[in-house]
């Protein structure tokens, strides 16, 4: 759809956003949590966030949740990403700058690889 | 932490902790009178006296009290050697406000830093506060609340791209506004 600039365009992009989700395939939602407690804030969990959300306008991906929540105990490995696709289980990513962001992005999200090299094991 | 704003996404966390459901941000940047100011209001669980003592002075805090750590020390002992204070008033079950004031033109201040970035994050990564966010710059304003774009979409994320893209460039053009206005 065309960029929207207002709050009418707005309910446009509902009406296209609700199509899109009828045609949906059955991979499952997409959820993306980042810990953005003091540690990761300042490890750089804002400007990882923002590479994820800059990924998703980029590349237009529909269907995907992005949450913040707050510290998750790692703190050495912060910046910290979970990635939960669907059923499959939840996959605790470590010292995720934004471009291991990006590379989780295309390779996990999209392409349904995890990426190993930031994989925390639990 | 090397900017304002990060402090700011940190002071906000905690009142997302705090269970808020409204939070509301304002930034007051005024060149007459040397002074930036941040403030956190929220309608979260708040805190009795002596936790609101506690969360200020990192030699009190406790570990156990969740939520509390560095954050708001750090910012207070930023603000203080900037001729400023940090002041909380808090009554349990009614909220927070937190305040936190610079001398604008103190040299050891930290810079403002990716303000719009860190309002983007918010609003997108805790959908289920309602957020309104005010900065004004001398004698102009930029006002966000969020409330009026959710009711739009209703069920749609504001993680669509197109959401996304529109949420960016009216926090970023806003921002960026009231800064050249008073560079000017």
């Amino acid at each position: 759809m065309d960029k929207v600039k207002s709050l009418e365009d707005l309910k446009r992009l509902r009406a296209e956003a609700l199509e899109k989700r009828r045609v949906k395939t059955a991979s499952g939602e997409v959820q993306i949590v980042v810990g953005m407690g003091t540690v990761g804030i300042a490890a750089g969990a804002r400007e990882t966030l923002k590479a994820i959300l800059d990924y998703i306008e980029k590349e237009n991906l529909s269907g995907i949740v992005v949450r913040q929540t707050g510290n998750i105990g790692l703190d050495s490995y912060e910046p910290i990403v979970q990635v939960i696709i669907g059923d499959q289980p939840k996959v605790t990513y470590g010292r995720v700058h934004p471009d291991a962001a990006r590379r989780i992005m295309k390779e996990h999200v999209v392409g349904g690889q995890i990426v190993k090299d930031y994989v925390i094991e639990s | 932490m090397r900017e304002l704003a990060l402090h700011l996404l940190d002071i906000a966390h905690n009142s997302v902790s705090a269970g808020a459901r409204n939070i509301t941000i304002t930034i007051i940047e005024d060149s007459q009178v040397d002074r930036l100011s941040m403030t956190v209001e929220d309608d979260g669980a708040g805190m009795d006296a002596l936790t609101v003592q506690r969360v200020t002075d990192p030699f009190v805090t406790t570990r156990t009290t969740r939520n509390v750590g560095l954050g708001i020390p750090l910012l207070k002992a930023a603000a203080e050697a900037c001729n400023g204070d940090l002041t909380i008033q808090s009554k349990p079950g009614v909220g927070t406000r937190l305040d936190v004031v610079f001398q604008r033109s103190h040299i050891d201040r930290m810079p403002l830093g990716n303000l719009a970035e860190t309002i983007l994050t918010l609003v997108v990564g805790c959908p289920e506060v309602h957020w309104v966010f005010r900065y004004q710059v001398d004698g102009e304003t930029f006002e966000f609340d969020d409330l009026p774009i959710k009711e739009e979409l209703k069920d749609i994320p504001l993680t669509e791209p197109a959401v996304l893209a529109y949420l960016r460039e009216t926090l970023e053009n806003g921002v960026a506004r009231v800064q050249q206005a008073c560079q000017s």
